[in-house]
């Protein structure tokens, strides 16, 4: 871990403000994915700015009837919500899936959406990674290499990194919103589905956020009801990331929208495909998982998703 | 004390003490944080340093410069040590690579360089600052090329009879290729140390090891000094599984950074460097053939194997049991070692049988399915009371068929659905398997002193507590042959000061160990009986009882100490084979949508000599049956090919099994002892516990989905084009 310089920030403009100011200024909220990574010096901010203090750790009404999630709500919390429990299951549902009490306890809503991946590779400094070193190359397409994690669609020649997170899944599914704060003090709001970059040849860019931009809230549109299910799937039955996971509301008349985790670079959606959920699994993934390449090692996802939608779908 | 000829009735037979299920001794300071751990042993000398180490980034080759400018003026550093700075250091006998010194790279994380700083996060901050320039080496890292090359060829360990005149005439045959993955130990507690050799004389060192001889040993041969010169302590250990049996670069690496500051160094190894610096299980690539007459009757039994291993090495034998396990009259077992540069392969919990039934436990399965018998029947009726290589030589013990019986009679196994793929829960497909379990017993030599202070007993040895429960169960061994309660019995563990014992591996150390102390206490008995003038008295509740002649211990006034060891004599190997004996049942759901296989019920029944400690016992058999779990669905370390190491080297990418992952769990130990093995007729039953577990697991699934995958981990992976439709 390299040196670093600390302060708390009590005002998200302040926060925004003083991270463009400085450079390699970093955000650290639970610090459960940050500190891992400055540990192996994969993440080397010069700078922390404590965002704990910033008060968004509530939770509330939405004029239109939805929810505002504070950025700073710890995913414990958030799972715990009677609201989101009521309307938002599926949310519930992909938190309690993911990482172990007490990490979730620690993790807050906008740490999570930012995490990085969980590529092995990019976790191996000795090892050539874009997504760490720009332009050194991509272990993961070496050959020989072990990519039965990795992602099968939205990647690209420089990487094929997926986005770790469940409960940025089960946000896509439902439509979130992420409201920010930017160095200038403007506030504005981007939906998740324009939230994440695919890599192309730039795969350390992650997100559309600009340097110093500060997430203060995720917002969730009114409830869309229906049966809201989320089934993780992985090779032990907790504490693993998710080899595939399909995010699923379905109303009564058979409609409805599929999300998937494990499979690319961002919580994976495509309207086509919901609008395929009334004929079966096999409609869905033809749509949603078109233009897929995976590696030999992880080819298995798509039949491995289809399935775990038909699973879902035949338990009704 | 010497062991020439199997023990009579003694005085365990009629134990009260051992035997018995007391919790373990040193529980309390366990779970209450303070069992003085390597790496937090703050107060055993002032002014620790921190090491910190540095693998190398290649598999093979050489290091051409290693640039430290930058580390050495980083803040708090006090030395950096590299490679390149010293000769090479020695090899001791069970060691294969080079632990430090010379330019010369083995393996990857092969540990090039130490950095000792005042602080951890500055030792850890200043090591990432050096830069190494290496000269690679072309790289062979593929088992599956080196099977290819080597099948068929070599000259077989065992060779009984006519194999292939068996195949040729026998009514039914099977011939199937598994594979198992290297694995890693995985033990909470990483490699640590700290070491005093600050002025280059005494060395001591505090350290996480199984066997404090061996690691005095390998640590004199390594630097070239006198053993005399070294003492070692590890009074606690947290868990090893065959991974802390050797030196490894954390004592090295501290020695020689507390040898360039002049003051101690403490060292832990990160959690990669455990899983590429230190040694894991090889990989094994098996070939298995059965021969069985339509009576159900094996025939022939030929194993192929291989595994992996650098230069010099052992590898995984995976023929390991098959030479004994069953009866067959004609036998072939042969096991290749391929040579190649991944990092050391060597023990692990159990080596050879562990993966060796993972493979011969399903091809017993596979084989009862194609003569149309149960499984359970199948292996009863090729049981053999004899070693079957050497029917000369009878097993000392042999219960095999009471474990496949009682294992049967308590699972309800007749009640499952022969039939795979013919029993669903809703989305779940179950299933039910079983798999015996073999693994062969050894004694090693193990001494310790006896001391009786104001009727209270000191037991010193170099034995260790690796989590086992040493500590317990000498304290029972020591309470019942001197004839006290446990709680005047004291115990100290894991210091080279003291007589040396087994030590903690192979699963000989319990028998060994409590052997070595009945041997000293038997000792100290013979010093009071000459102190107070009696002849062959008794020792029965805190008293020395001769005749009408009754002495409390504690009436004793002066201290009196015996020292003795127990020489295991030849009969046991040359007369017997020793070895012990399990069956495990289990019930298992596979997702009919995914795949996914999770472990609903657990039986294991075991046959291992006298159970010194129920509890204790029962700990290692259900964490056997835990690993054997991580084993069968989701443990791999998984090779890069291009760069030569294990990828997954953190415990997010190599899964052992979790909490969630572990249902209910039953043992059911057999009342057998084995009067040929100790004096105390015991046995090992901690590797047991991990043998056939996994097989077990591959057959349940099997029964589950009519889906037979021999490759291991049986991931969801193996399973999914062949799953029927949801
Ligand atoms: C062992 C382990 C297992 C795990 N398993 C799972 C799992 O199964 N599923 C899963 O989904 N996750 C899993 N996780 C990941 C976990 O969910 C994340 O680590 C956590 O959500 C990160 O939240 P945090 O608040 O700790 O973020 P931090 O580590 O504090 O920050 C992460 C990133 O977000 C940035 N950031 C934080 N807050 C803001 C803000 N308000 N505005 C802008 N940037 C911000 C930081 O600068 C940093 O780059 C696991 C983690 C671990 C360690
Ligand atoms: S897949 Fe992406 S994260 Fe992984 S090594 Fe390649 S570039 Fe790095």
């Amino acid at each position: 871990m390299r040196a670093f310089s600390y302060e708390r920030a009590s005002e998200p403009a302040q926060a925004a403000s003083r991270a463009a100011e400085i450079p390699g200024a970093k955000f650290i909220a639970g610090g459960t994915n940050l500190l891992d990574l400055m540990k192996l010096e994969i993440e080397t901010p010069m700078h922390l700015i404590d965002v704990s203090g910033t008060g968004l750790d509530g939770i509330t009404a939405t004029e239109d009837g939805g929810l505002r999630i504070g950025a700073l709500v710890s995913n414990t919390d958030l799972a715990a919500n009677e609201r989101v429990r009521r309307d938002y299951g599926v949310l519930t549902r992909a938190l309690m899936s993911g990482a172990s009490g007490q990490l979730r306890n620690k993790a807050t809503t906008a740490g999570n959406l930012l995490q990085r991946t969980r590529c092995p590779y990019f976790y191996d400094t000795a090892m050539p990674c874009n997504k760490r070193s720009p332009g050194a190359g991509c272990a993961a397409l070496g050959q020989g290499a072990f990519s039965r994690q990795l992602g099968i669609i939205g990647t690209s020649d420089a990487c094929i990194a997926t986005h770790p997170s469940d409960m940025a899944v089960a946000l896509r599914v439902l439509d979130a919103e992420v409201e920010t704060i930017t160095p200038s003090g403007a506030s504005r709001t981007i939906p998740l589905d324009e939230f994440y970059r695919l890599p192309g040849d730039t795969p350390d860019v992650e997100t559309v956020l600009m340097p110093g931009e500060f997430i203060t809230a995720v917002t969730l549109p009114p409830p869309v009801g229906g049966r809201q299910a989320y089934h993780k799937v992985r090779d032990r039955a907790s504490y693993a990331f998710a080899l595939v996971s399909v995010a699923l509301v379905r109303q009564a008349d058979g409609s409805g929208r599929v999300a998937l985790g494990g499979v690319a670079p961002q919580p994976w959606r495509r309207a086509a495909a919901d609008a395929a959920l009334p004929d079966g699994a096999n409609a869905v993934m033809s749509r949603l998982l078109d233009g897929a390449s995976p590696t030999e090692e992880n080819a298995f996802k798509i039949r491995l998703a289809e399935r775990t939608l038909a699973g879902m779908l035949a338990e009704g | 004390m010497d062991f020439n000829q199997p023990a009579d009735q003694n005085l365990f037979d009629r134990a009260t003490v051992v035997g018995k299920p007391h919790a373990r001794i040193d529980g309390l300071l366990k779970v209450t944080g303070t069992a003085p751990y390597a790496y937090e042993r703050h107060d055993v000398i002032a002014g620790q340093l921190y090491g910190y180490p540095v693998g190398s980034a290649i598999a093979k080759g050489r290091i051409v410069a290693i640039d430290t400018e930058a580390a050495r003026g980083a803040p708090g550093v006090r030395s950096v040590v590299t490679t390149l700075d010293i000769e090479p250091l020695g090899i001791w006998d069970y060691n294969v690579a080079r632990l430090f010194g010379g330019d010369v790279v083995e393996h990857y994380q092969q540990a090039i360089a130490v950095v000792v700083a005042e602080t951890f996060e500055q030792a850890r901050a200043a090591a990432a600052l050096i830069e190494t320039t290496y000269e690679r080496d072309d790289i062979d890292v593929d088992l599956e090329a080196g099977w290819q090359r080597l099948q068929g060829t070599g000259e077989p360990s065992t060779q009984v009879g006519d194999v292939d005149a068996a195949f040729e005439s026998a009514a039914v045959t099977l011939d199937e290729m598994y594979h198992t993955p290297s694995q890693s130990h995985a033990m909470m507690e990483p490699h640590a140390s700290i070491v005093d050799w600050a002025d280059g004389g005494q060395m001591t060192v505090w350290t996480s090891n199984q066997m404090i001889e061996w690691n005095r040993q390998s640590l004199a041969t390594t630097f070239g000094i006198e053993p005399d010169r070294i003492r070692v302590e590890s009074p606690y250990i947290g868990g090893g599984f065959g991974g802390k049996l050797w030196l490894r670069a954390d004592a090295v690496l501290a020695a020689i950074g507390s040898r360039a500051v002049g003051a101690p160094v403490k060292l832990a190894l990160p959690r990669p460097f455990m899983i590429n610096n230190t040694t894991h299980r090889s990989a094994t690539i098996q070939r298995i053939r059965l021969a069985a007459g339509a009576d159900g009757k094996l025939t022939a039994i030929d194993h192929e194997a291989a595994s992996h291993t650098l230069p010099g090495g052992r590898g995984e034998n995976a023929t390991a049991q098959t030479p004994y396990f069953y009866a067959a009259p004609n036998r072939r077992v042969i096991h290749h070692l391929v040579e190649m540069h991944l990092p050391e392969a060597s023990d692990m919990r159990a080596p050879g049988e562990a993966s060796g039934l993972m493979a011969l436990e399903i091809a017993m399965d596979e084989m009862a399915e194609k003569l149309e018998m149960d499984p359970v029947e199948f292996r009863v009726l090729n049981d053999t009371q004899v070693n079957p290589s050497d029917p000369s030589i009878p097993f000392s013990e042999r219960h095999f068929v009471e474990c496949l019986r009682e294992g049967a009679e308590r699972f309800g196994w007749a009640d499952r659905n022969p039939t795979p793929g013919g029993r669903r829960e809703g989305m779940w497909l179950i299933g039910h398997g079983m798999a015996g379990a073999y693994r062969g017993h050894l004694n090693l030599k193990s001494g310790a002193r006896a001391t009786l202070s104001n009727g209270r007993v000191v037991i010193e040895t170099d034995m260790t507590d690796i989590g086992t429960g040493s500590y317990t169960i000498l304290a029972q061994t020591a309470a019942e042959t001197m004839g006290l309660p446990l709680g005047r019995v004291e115990v100290r563990l894991g210091n080279s000061a003291w007589p040396v014992s087994s030590g903690s591996g192979g699963q000989f150390g319990a028998a060994s160990s409590t052997a070595g102390v009945y041997a000293a206490c038997v000792a100290l008995r013979q010093q009071i009986a000459e102190r107070l003038g009696v002849e062959d008295p008794e020792f029965r509740d805190g008293n020395v009882i001769a005749g009408d002649d009754v002495t409390p211990l504690a009436a004793i006034s002066e201290e009196l100490s015996a020292e003795d060891s127990i020489n295991f004599g030849g009969f046991q190997t040359e007369e017997y084979l020793m070895a012990t004996f399990g069956a495990h049942f289990v019930e298992v759901g596979v997702h009919v949508a995914t795949g996914e296989t999770r472990v609903r019920r657990m039986l294991a029944v075991c046959d291992s000599g006298r159970i010194l400690n129920p509890i204790t016992a029962r700990s290692q058999v259900i964490g056997g049956m835990v690993m054997g779990t991580g084993a069968a669905l989701s443990e791999e370390l998984a090779v890069d090919l291009e760069h030569g190491f294990f990828v997954n080297h953190d415990l997010a990418g190599y899964e052992v099994a979790v909490h969630a992952d572990i249902p209910r769990q039953e043992v059911v130990f057999l009342d057998t002892v084995d009067g040929v093995a100790t004096p105390l007729k015991a046995k090992g039953v901690g590797e047991l516990g991990l043998c056939g577990v996994a097989a077990a697991i591959a057959n349940a699934a099997y029964n589950a989905t009519g889906i037979r995958v021999r490759d291991y981990p049986i991931t969801l992976d193996r399973m999914i084009d062949r799953l029927p439709p949801v």
